[in-house]
């Protein structure tokens, strides 16, 4: 195989960063992992449906910066295939998460009452 | 040997492709990689689905909450951003082409990766040691498993790791090492990207519950 070839299958291939996207991701993981630590180690806010609604919007923040700055994720890498199947598994692990939370919650909901005592029993 | 009845045509129907163009080897392993490790998304979200369902459920037994450390828990995750970033140069190094810095750099990396991984075990060790097992309720189940099997990635992480450091010490930089390098890449961040997922779900709301 020669160089030219490689050379050639690499540009048409995955992207790849560079110092600046590494160190700017990394800033901005640090920034997006510490904030909801010490919302939820300090608790400056006091209530606890907003600390854990802004800890998931952290979350998926960070997951999103990771995409873009670590793994080069963009539309143009391997021609789009990469971003077909990254959207084919997002839309399978929400269709997975939500369903599976929603059928299990109104299981749980609509269970007939059980005793106390039987409900504490390991 | 007598000639076919049906001779084929002079010209072939075009709607097969008679010329075999050459692929570049391993041209197709990164989007191959990237395949798998959507796959591997899918065994974690299920084993994120099954965490959200018994997450609650413990049996009269401890919780997230008199259980987990989440100072410990921040550190671990310090140890894997920073492992994250160190593969970052090393890729980098890979792309100027020098050997030295790339072992150098994959050394560091799976320093950072083996820090994380002790932290875990402590962490593992200490819940066992308090009777807070795998068996002892369905969160705990869903606990040991979620965790356990990132770890168990990022220790195969580890191992892909030390090959890698002796192979592109014996080789060099050449093609199908590069091609390693970026699949342990894509590999290496996103288990840092689950592990988003696990310290937010698992650690944060769990205390916050």
């Amino acid at each position: 195989m020669s160089a030219a070839h490689d050379d050639h299958g690499h540009d048409l291939g995955a992207a790849h960063g560079t110092l600046r996207d590494y160190t700017f991701g990394f800033a901005l993981s640090v920034v997006l992992t510490a904030v909801p630590f010490w919302l939820v180690m300090a608790h400056p806010l006091g209530d606890k449906a907003l600390t854990g609604a802004l800890v998931v919007l952290f979350a998926a923040a960070q997951i999103v910066v990771h995409m873009i700055f670590f793994l080069h994720m963009n539309s143009k890498s391997e021609g789009g295939w990469n971003m077909l199947a990254l959207l084919f598994t997002v839309m399978l692990v929400v269709i997975v998460l939500s369903g599976s939370l929603w059928v299990m919650h109104h299981l749980n909901a609509n269970m007939m009452p059980m005793a106390r005592s039987m409900a504490d029993m390991p | 040997m007598s000639a076919p009845a049906n001779t084929p045509p002079a010209d072939p129907a075009a709607w097969y492709d008679l010329h075999e163009h050459d692929h570049p080897e391993g041209g197709s392993t990164l989007l191959g990689f990237w395949i798998y490790l959507m796959s591997d998304c899918l065994i974690f979200a299920m084993l994120f689905a099954a965490f959200g369902v018994l997450g609650g459920n413990y049996a009269a037994g401890p919780g997230p909450r008199d259980l987990f450390e989440l100072p410990l828990v921040a550190l671990n995750t310090a140890m894997l951003l920073l492992s994250s970033i160190t593969y970052g140069f090393a890729m980098l190094a890979m792309q100027r082409g020098t050997v030295r810095a790339v072992q150098g750099w994959l050394v560091v990396t799976a320093l950072f990766g083996a820090a994380f991984l002790s932290i875990e075990l402590y962490e593992f060790a200490h819940l066992i040691g308090d009777g807070a097992t795998p068996q002892r309720s369905a969160f705990l189940s869903a606990f040991f498993t979620l965790v356990g099997t990132h770890g168990l990635h990022v220790t195969f992480g580890l191992i892909w790791l030390a090959v890698l450091v002796v192979q592109v010490g014996q080789r060099g930089l050449v093609a199908a090492n590069r091609r390693r390098l970026q699949c342990l890449s894509l590999f290496w961040h996103f288990l840092d990207v689950i592990w988003i997922g696990v310290f937010t779900f698992v650690y944060l709301l769990g205390v916050l519950r």
